[in-house]
């Protein structure tokens, strides 16, 4: 109780709410016993302590307010994103993008790995990429090289020194004067040398190139040229027969070759009308190849096939010659002697029979530079 | 850098508790710690303790007798925050993304006073929370929230405020043995 009293008289003491002779007093007590000057000294930095407490509390409680207020107002960004508008999502974002970076990752490796297994274990269809059939450059000129040294003593090639063979093809005759059909993408060069099954070179130009439809038209512009009088085969204006038996000429290598197949169907690649679907084998070198039906018509040309399948092959209709011609005509009075040929005599012949009749005038085809 | 007489002022204002001024000095201030931060490996959370320690040293700072701020009030708290928060970030032993020098001022020993003040409150704060109920709660009303006796008795459901006295003084004897097991007054 004593003690109490004590505390009280030194806290009002310190409040400084004692009356002055009661002040007096207790500073005399104060200066004689050393324990009560003690106490007071203790009290008042023990007050000083719980003051600052107080203060400082009272300070933490205004900042979280303030904290909250300017928050609110957006006048202090509320989150770590620096908009403060999409908070959460780009906080939780800024957090875990570690995490979210690592996860990621697990799942791009799993996944390259189940598509690398897939690869592995299935077969390799669906891929309906077309394939031109040029033959590509390094083939040619190795090629070349076998029938340079074949064919030196009997002649020099015709394509001028120091040119780059660009690539090659298949070309035929659509008029005994020299004028030749070919796929445009086989022209991939300044000039044009054909070669006969017998190896005799021709210089040719490129009369006209329709790229849209791939097709292209040569002129041979040679002195050992001889014209033909009338042509074997004749060109088909109609569309070509579901199932037709058909055969084609071409140049996969130096030596004229002979490819069977039917008609598979109508419509060319994706449904293109201007050309059909063969079933047939070719190889690179084919490209602008004559398609002859079973009586010696010319019902299209080998442009493409679809990459990984041996026997989807891509040929354009025979009528587009045709149109291509006729357009030529209208633009170019030289051209008007152009005569396609009108009739077939490979009628009621067997295959061998006809091409032997018809191989004369289906032509490899180098374009150089 | 002299700071400038509007930032004299609100400092002044700080430290008589106008709660104004503290708002003034929070809203231009806490982006740019919080940017800080979390450029150095700090969430927002960890940002706004910082922040609001480093309000607290120049609460303290401004209310001290001897008070001159040396700098732009911008770069003072800058500092105080970069340097309370590299300490924490040893302490977690996190490392820093190469804290960026943003004309910092020596504030160590600020810091260092404001610590050894923390540590006292904190001798405070662990006394009133060991001291129980009703204790506590009386004490608290009486020193921090500076209600009147009378107040107090009629919250606390004494008959009189005499009897709240009593026993706020059995209180604040039982506090304040507590606090000076902890409190070395030689120091």
């Amino acid at each position: 109780m004593e003690d109490i009293l004590l505390l009280n008289s030194i806290e009002r003491y310190l409040e400084g709410r004692m009356l002055p002779d009661e002040k007096k007093f207790f500073e005399e007590l104060r200066t004689s016993n050393p324990a009560i000057d003690q106490m007071v000294v203790e009290h008042k930095l023990f007050l000083h302590q719980m003051d600052e407490y107080a203060d400082v509390k009272h300070f933490k409680e205004s900042l979280h307010t303030i904290h909250s207020k300017l928050s609110i107002t957006g006048e202090i960004r509320n989150s770590e994103e620096p908009e403060g508008v999409t908070g959460k999502v780009v906080q939780l974002w800024h957090r875990y993008k570690k995490v979210t970076a690592i996860a990621a990752s697990i799942a791009c490796i799993t996944a390259l790995f189940i598509s690398a297994l897939a690869m592995y274990f299935s077969p390799a269809a669906n891929k309906t990429q077309l394939e031109r059939l040029s033959r590509d450059i390094a083939e040619i000129k190795k090629s070349q090289i076998q029938t340079n040294n074949a064919l030196k003593e009997v002649a020099d090639t015709k394509i001028p020194k120091g040119a780059i063979v660009k690539s090659g093809g298949t070309a035929f005759l659509i008029d005994g004067k020299g004028f030749l059909v070919t796929n445009a993408h086989v022209l991939d060069g300044s000039g044009a040398i054909v070669t006969d099954k017998d190896g005799h070179e021709y210089k040719s130009k490129i009369v006209s190139i329709d790229h849209s439809k791939d097709l292209a038209v040569l002129q041979i512009v040679d002195n050992d040229y001889k014209t033909v009088k009338n042509l074997p085969y004749s060109i088909r204006r109609g569309q070509p027969d579901l199932g037709e038996e058909l055969f084609t000429l071409g140049y996969p290598r130096e030596e004229i070759v002979c490819g069977v197949g039917y008609l598979s169907a109508k419509t060319g690649y994706k449904g293109d009308t201007s050309s059909c679907q063969l079933s047939l084998t070719v190889s690179p070198g084919n490209s602008g190849a004559p398609v002859f039906s079973k009586n010696g018509e010319i019902i299209g040309i080998i442009t493409t096939r679809q990459s990984q399948t041996e026997d989807v092959v891509f040929a354009l209709k025979a009528n587009n010659i045709y149109s291509m011609i006729d357009s030529l005509k209208s633009q170019d009075t030289s051209l008007k002697r152009l005569k396609m040929p009108s009739g077939t005599s490979l009628k009621n012949m067997d295959r061998v029979s006809q091409i032997k009749k018809a191989e004369d005038y289906v032509f490899l085809i180098k374009t150089y530079k | 850098m002299k700071g400038d007489s509007n930032e004299q002022l609100l400092l002044k204002a700080l430290a008589n508790n106008d709660s104004k001024a503290a708002e003034t000095i929070y809203k231009d201030n806490f982006n740019m710690v919080l940017a800080f931060i979390i450029n150095n490996n700090g969430t927002y959370d960890e940002a706004r303790d910082i922040f609001q320690e480093a309000m607290i040293t120049l609460y303290q700072k401004a209310k001290s007798e001897s008070f001159v701020l040396t700098s732009q009030l911008k770069t003072y708290i800058y500092s105080v925050s970069r340097r309370l928060w590299l300490k924490r970030l040893q302490q977690l032993g996190k490392t820093t993304n190469g804290v960026e020098n943003f004309d910092s001022v020596a504030v160590d020993e600020d810091i260092e006073i404001h610590e050894r003040r923390d540590a006292e409150l904190g001798i405070m704060h662990r006394a009133l929370n060991s001291l129980g109920e009703p204790c506590k709660s009386l004490l608290e009303a009486f020193y921090i929230e500076r209600k009147s006796m009378d107040e107090i008795a009629l919250l606390f459901g004494y008959t009189n405020a005499d009897n709240a006295k009593n026993q706020k003084y059995k209180c604040l004897m039982r506090l304040k043995k507590l606090f000076f097991s902890q409190y070395n007054i030689g120091e």
